[in-house]
């Protein structure tokens, strides 16, 4: 933590610190106290006045049938992303690992849609599935589908999760073919001149060795699609048709900056808090024993 | 490879092909509808090669603004982007840098305690407190301006954990003779830390430059002033105009203008790139 062998204690360290603790403060710790202080207070019709009511606003929220949607589409929503882009990153990261000619220019044009901004990926999503002109739009109408997302709640939603993992396969495929390329190729010699095949040797040997990878991305995948596709909702669907998409991080802004419930998105604020610092706990706590096999 | 399977080459090879054919499929059909023009935009079923278009698409793109976002060029947006992208990336690590300085070379009061606040700042995304942070920003007077985009955006746990992180294997004796040499603190800063520390810097780099690059709830909460807007946001606002009067050749353009920075970064230092990936997120 730190070093032995260090300065003489003088004003400079605070100096050093003082910017990273101030910004800190002033964006971070003190808007954060505010929401658990607004959590707890109700503003009349006015917005004149404010009452302290201790946890009505949670109590509010989990009796809230509106609230209690936006969580179960939530979870939803988070392990469709997590289980589509983890498992194609998985395919892909177990080919590219095989192959000796041409990894590096796989590896090239699978990863660049990290990149890509999630607003952006929703542009593009919605112009290829738009419900006139879309290309794969008009390619399900002639399967007979009929597609409107902006109408059908459940292909909106389809869209969306679409959206989001297309754009978390290179972030997950880098993973798991670090974490493949980390085996030592003897054990899969060993394997070999026993006779397993390919295929055997992928689920007896590299799948369960990438263990803690795969928990390790199960964990950021659900951070991301927590958090980091607010702006695939907000560009796509802006939490239609009739909330069919409105996720948790969604319904924090809209209640709060378009509808001005400031009581109501506080506690939500602070529910998705807690989410969060449960979720670096085991981060922090499970992550770490990552690379120990 | 282990054995000679030419069979299960071919299907590898194939797995590959495919899904970055259909990784690349949106992108590929982007860059089609940059190059067409209005009129063929509007023709069932779109085109699935380009057309002759793209210059006169982008040189309209640069000079002037589409849909809901008019009133400023995509040129201006993209300036907008940078200018936010370097000063988020460029803030983040040098305040970092010297914290992590002041964490690992001084034994100070509350050293603890300040490291123990810039972590919790990880647990602070700006989804979670957009409410009393706009309220924060604009008491500051920093709504529509480059210093509301980036200043609050700034404060990094996982940068000053990746420079503690580098800063603790630096050995003792770079220090020792240091000072025997009579080097003050800022002075082996400046000539030894930062120096030795130039690979991370760059990888940290990397990844913040896309991170700044594609903010998009901050920016759409803090400007309303239409000359502030980023590119990223203002796709947004060109799609909400889209609804009645879809400009969608120069709505892809755009989009391909609002990826191709990042993107160009990640490809291009791709080495760095993966490695601030894999040490920022330990």
């Amino acid at each position: 933590m730190l070093k032995r062998v260090h300065f003489r204690p003088s004003i400079l360290p605070y100096l050093l610190v003082a910017p990273q603790v101030a910004i800190t403060i002033i964006f971070f710790i003190w808007p954060a106290s505010q929401a658990l202080w607004q959590s707890m207070l109700v503003e009349d019709a006015f917005g004149l006045s404010s009452r302290f009511v201790w946890f009505d606003n949670f109590k509010a929220l989990f009796a809230d049938p509106t609230y209690l949607g936006a969580f179960q589409r939530t979870a939803f929503f988070s392990l469709m992303v997590a289980a589509i882009s983890m498992s194609a990153a998985l395919a892909l990261a177990a080919m590219a690992d095989r192959v000796i000619k041409g990894g590096k220019t796989y590896r090239t044009l699978l990863i660049w849609p990290y990149a890509v901004a999630p607003a952006v990926a929703g542009a593009l999503w919605m112009f290829m599935f738009d419900p006139t002109i879309g290309i794969a739009a008009n390619a399900l109408k002639a399967l007979g589908v009929d597609w409107n997302f902006r109408v059908n709640g459940n292909q909106a939603m389809a869209l969306v999760i679409l959206a989001a993992s297309w754009k978390q396969i290179s972030y997950n495929f880098l993973f798991f073919l670090a974490g493949m390329q980390a085996i030592p190729k003897s054990l899969i010699e060993a394997a070999a001149i026993d006779g397993a095949g390919p295929a055997r040797r992928f689920w007896t040997i590299i799948f369960p060795l990438i263990t803690p990878t795969t928990f390790f991305l199960l964990v950021m995948n659900v951070v991301y699609a927590f958090f980091d596709t607010f702006g695939i909702i907000h560009a796509v669907t802006k939490g239609g048709p009739a909330k069919a998409t409105e996720i948790l991080v969604y319904k924090v802004y809209n209640d709060g900056f378009v509808g001005l419930d400031l009581g109501g998105s506080a506690a939500q604020s602070v529910i998705l808090m807690a989410i969060v610092i449960g979720l670096t706990v085991i981060q922090f706590r499970y992550i770490e024993k990552r690379v120990e096999y | 490879m282990i054995e000679k399977r030419p069979l299960a080459n071919i299907i590898s090879h194939t797995v590959l092909i495919l899904g970055i054919f259909i990784v690349a499929f949106p992108i590929w059909i982007t860059f089609v509808a940059a190059s067409h023009d209005a009129v063929r935009m509007t023709q069932i079923p779109l085109p699935l090669l380009p057309g002759g278009h793209f210059w006169e698409n982008l040189r309209y793109a640069f000079s002037r603004g589409v849909g809901n976002a008019r009133e400023i060029s995509v040129g201006m947006m993209l300036f907008n982007s940078l200018v936010m992208a370097l000063m988020i990336a460029g803030g983040k690590i040098a305040i970092s840098l010297l914290s992590a300085f002041a964490i690992v070379y001084f034994r100070f009061p509350f050293r603890m305690a300040f490291f123990w606040m810039i972590f919790i700042t990880l647990m602070l995304p700006v989804e979670v407190r957009i409410i009393p942070t706009y309220k924060v920003v604009a008491d500051l007077g920093m709504l529509d301006n480059y210093w509301g985009l980036s200043i609050p955006l700034i404060a990094s746990a996982t940068a000053t954990f990746m420079f503690r992180q580098v800063f603790l294997t630096i050995p003792d004796e770079m220090l020792e003779a240091a000072r025997i040499d009579g080097a003050g603190p800022m002075r082996f800063f400046w000539d030894i830390l930062v120096p030795m520390s130039r690979t991370n810097i760059a990888a940290l780099f990397v990844i913040l430059f896309i991170y700044g690059w594609n903010q998009y709830l901050w920016p759409l909460l803090i400007t309303t002033d239409k000359s502030m807007y980023t590119i990223v946001m203002g796709i947004k606002s060109m799609l909400e105009a889209a609804e009645e009067a879809p400009e969608w050749h120069l709505i892809m353009m755009s989009a391909l203008l609002a990826m191709l920075p990042p993107v160009i970064v990640v490809v291009g230092m791709q080495k760095l790139f993966i490695r601030g990936l894999t040490e920022t997120e330990k």
